[in-house]
């Protein structure tokens, strides 16, 4: 296998985690909401979906439960800065250190400790192809995740409920005018936002690297959310995103087995550098930013 | 709407309550105890033998108390230079980052000048730390100013960045070439040693640094004009902008105090009670510093408290690891749950509780 064949199909594995974070955030962050906890619910999930497929629990219970779990941990930052209209940047980030620390009290015990993943399926014909065949040959939650931005994608394009939530976010004193729950509607995006970052978070614990690690996120949850400024709050550009990083990521671990004379660490923080470089592009033109940009991004409701 | 019948309402108060404000880091900190033992019991360990280890034990003698200063110091420092960024909303979460580059450039005197000698070589450190960290933020204060990049992303994913920059130079060019493989460079020369304040203790100058540091951010936040001008750009933008402020140049100004305390921080470690660089040099204090920062209500005075409060539970939780069997995760979600209590009890300054159809029972 050669890398060009290695990275098509190993890519869509490893953007699943950034794919499903970045999702989330981008529907909390559309009702006008910044939750800086990513990092911290991604690992919460992570260690319990670890902790089930581990005791025999089985990937389907691991992920529900570990969705659950996301649900309710950032259903508390929705108490803190929804319903106590604290600062959203510190109870996010309070929630990412909670959740983090949690996973590692959590997760002591299953240090290095490794479960088995999720089987392949391919598509018949296409996965037969050479060179892109290992494109069309995936685990069934990459198959789900690609249907969940689709899904998300036609939600905002077609439905009133897209409109309802883009209308939270955009001006909410003028949503709750014309009879709207901005409140509710906003409580709502945070937990659909925790669930995905639980289920990212799973991916990565229970079937891309099926093992348990204090750490394991490793700024994935925050990639994620510099995925949402990427993609200009577009579901389409976010998805192209996660395939961005999922192919950097995977590239570094490429060069690492080829022997590049490269030191490791730099090709470790390729992702975070390419967020860096890449932050600093998309935000330079600040016309496109404030075009799709969220007006009420982060500010308190108050009738 | 009928749900909400149900539930309070915050009612923004006609002005800010000085008593929910000074009452609100105690009242945090005994909810976040509370719920924490809870936490134990579940856990199945000894409440009592927990709070003996994390809440007694750093008071009980002069040689714990002792590091409980030690600790205060990077806390303290770190969170002072956050503060003042956080006042003028820039938030620079990247202090860890910014305290690795501090604690890299400090050891770059002692890693090439192995031999020299002379009381300039700590002072030096110190200072080239400060420098390391300044520049580390100043790149962020670059992609925000210049690019118009959120600064919370940028200074996270430099912290990131710097993590690996330290493993980089801990297994390659600055590894102590006798030190077993071990990621750490040489042990420094005496001369690199920030000088102890109390004989038999490990509390160096650097707390008096702190101290020294936290009063001129008293000043500076509270008499001078600069000072005033970042805390206006922060509570109204648009009146800092008509007043002719720059958005600029606070930026810049708030994210070089930051990372040069916080390089500060790190220079003081490493040249202190490390006496080498190596790969565990922080403990995570730059994140627990915004911690720190926001208990202490973003005052320069009260993070002074603040700091010694999280050192103590900081010290409190090493012994309770060892003494009651609890994983030193506890501590992180402990600081968590302890922000999180804080921004609850923080709400009341502003608002108070409105029951419905009960005007009689509204509390503050």
């Amino acid at each position: 296998m050669n890398a060009v064949e290695f990275i098509l199909a190993g890519m869509l594995a490893a953007a699943t985690p950034f794919l499903l974070a970045a999702l989330g955030e981008l529907v909390v962050e559309r009702a006008g909401v910044l939750n800086l906890g990513v990092e911290g619910l991604m690992a919460f999930g992570a260690v319990i979906a670890f902790i089930i497929v581990y005791h025999g629990g089985g990937h389907f219970i691991a992920f529900i439960a570990a969705g659950v779990c996301g649900a309710l941990l950032s259903l508390v930052f929705a108490l803190i800065a929804l319903g106590f209209r604290a600062n959203q940047v510190a109870t996010g980030l309070a929630i990412g250190i909670l959740g983090q620390g949690l996973s590692a009290l959590f997760g002591k015990s299953y240090e290095s400790l490794t479960v088995k993943g999720l089987p392949k399926i391919g598509i018949p014909g296409l996965s037969d192809l050479p060179v892109i065949g290992g494109l069309f040959t995936q685990d069934i939650v990459v198959w789900l995740s690609l249907l969940a931005t689709l899904a998300i994608w036609a939600t905002f394009a077609f439905t009133k409920t897209g409109l309802i939530i883009r209308a939270v976010g955009e001006n909410p004193k003028a949503a709750n005018a014309i009879g709207y729950p901005v409140i509710a509607v906003r409580v709502a995006a945070v937990a659909f936002g925790g669930m995905m970052a639980g289920l990212a978070g799973a991916y990565a614990s229970v079937v891309y690297t099926p093992l348990w690690a204090d750490g394991m996120i490793a700024g994935r949850g925050w990639i994620a959310i510099a995925l949402v400024v990427f993609g200009t709050w577009l579901t389409g550009r976010v998805f192209l995103g996660a395939c961005l990083f999922g192919a950097v990521s995977l590239m570094s671990l490429a060069a690492q087995t080829t022997g590049l004379d490269v030191p490791s660490q730099l090709l470790s923080s390729l992702p975070y550098i390419v967020t860096i470089i890449v932050l600093g592009i998309i935000s330079a033109d600040r016309r496109l930013l404030k075009l799709n940009g969220v007006a009420s991004l982060g500010e308190p409701f108050e009738r | 709407m009928s749900m909400t019948h149900f539930l309070p309402n915050l009612v923004r108060r006609e002005r800010a309550s000085r008593k929910a404000m000074l009452l609100a880091p105690p009242l945090a900190l005994a909810a976040a105890i509370l719920l924490n033992l809870a936490l134990y019991v579940l856990m199945g360990r000894d409440p009592a033998a927990v709070v003996h280890a994390m809440l007694l034990e750093p008071f009980l003698s002069w040689s714990s108390f002792s590091e409980v200063l030690l600790k205060t110091g990077p806390l303290l420092l770190i969170a002072q230079g956050l503060a003042i960024g956080f006042r003028a909303k820039v938030f620079n979460i990247g202090a860890e980052g910014q305290f690795i580059l501090g604690a890299i450039f400090a050891s770059a005197i002692p890693i090439w000048f192995p031999q020299a000698t002379g009381g300039w070589i700590w002072p030096s450190m110190l200072l080239l730390g400060a420098i390391g960290g300044a520049l580390w933020a100043g790149i962020t204060a670059f992609w925000r100013v210049r690019l118009n990049a959120n600064e919370i992303l940028v200074s996270l994913m430099l912290s990131l960045v710097a993590a690996q920059l330290l493993y980089y130079l801990l297994l390659g060019p600055w590894k102590d070439p006798n030190g077993f493989n071990f990621p750490q460079s040489v042990m420094f020369q005496y001369d690199a040693m920030v000088p102890t304040l109390f004989a038999g203790t490990r509390v160096n100058v650097s707390l008096l640094i702190a101290i020294v540091l936290s009063l001129a951010a008293w000043v500076f936040m509270q008499k001078s004009f600069m000072g005033y001008k970042l805390q206006v750009g922060g509570l109204a933008p648009r009146a800092a902008g008509y007043a002719g402020f720059s958005e600029g140049r606070a930026i810049w100004l708030s994210l070089l105090i930051g990372g040069f305390a916080a390089g500060l921080a790190g220079a003081a470690e490493v040249a202190g009670p490390l006496g080498q660089l190596q790969r565990s040099i922080s403990t995570g204090y730059g994140y627990s510093a915004i911690i720190v920062a926001y208990l202490g209500g973003l005052h320069p005075i009260g993070i002074v408290v603040s700091a010694l409060v999280m050192a103590a539970i900081s010290i409190g939780g090493d012994n309770a690891m060892v003494s009651a069997n609890l994983p030193i995760a506890a501590v992180r979600v402990f600081q968590g749950s302890l922000l999180l209590a804080y921004l609850v009890a923080v709400a009341f300054v502003r608002y108070r509780l409105e029951w419905p159809h009960t005007t009689a029972r509204s509390q503050s």
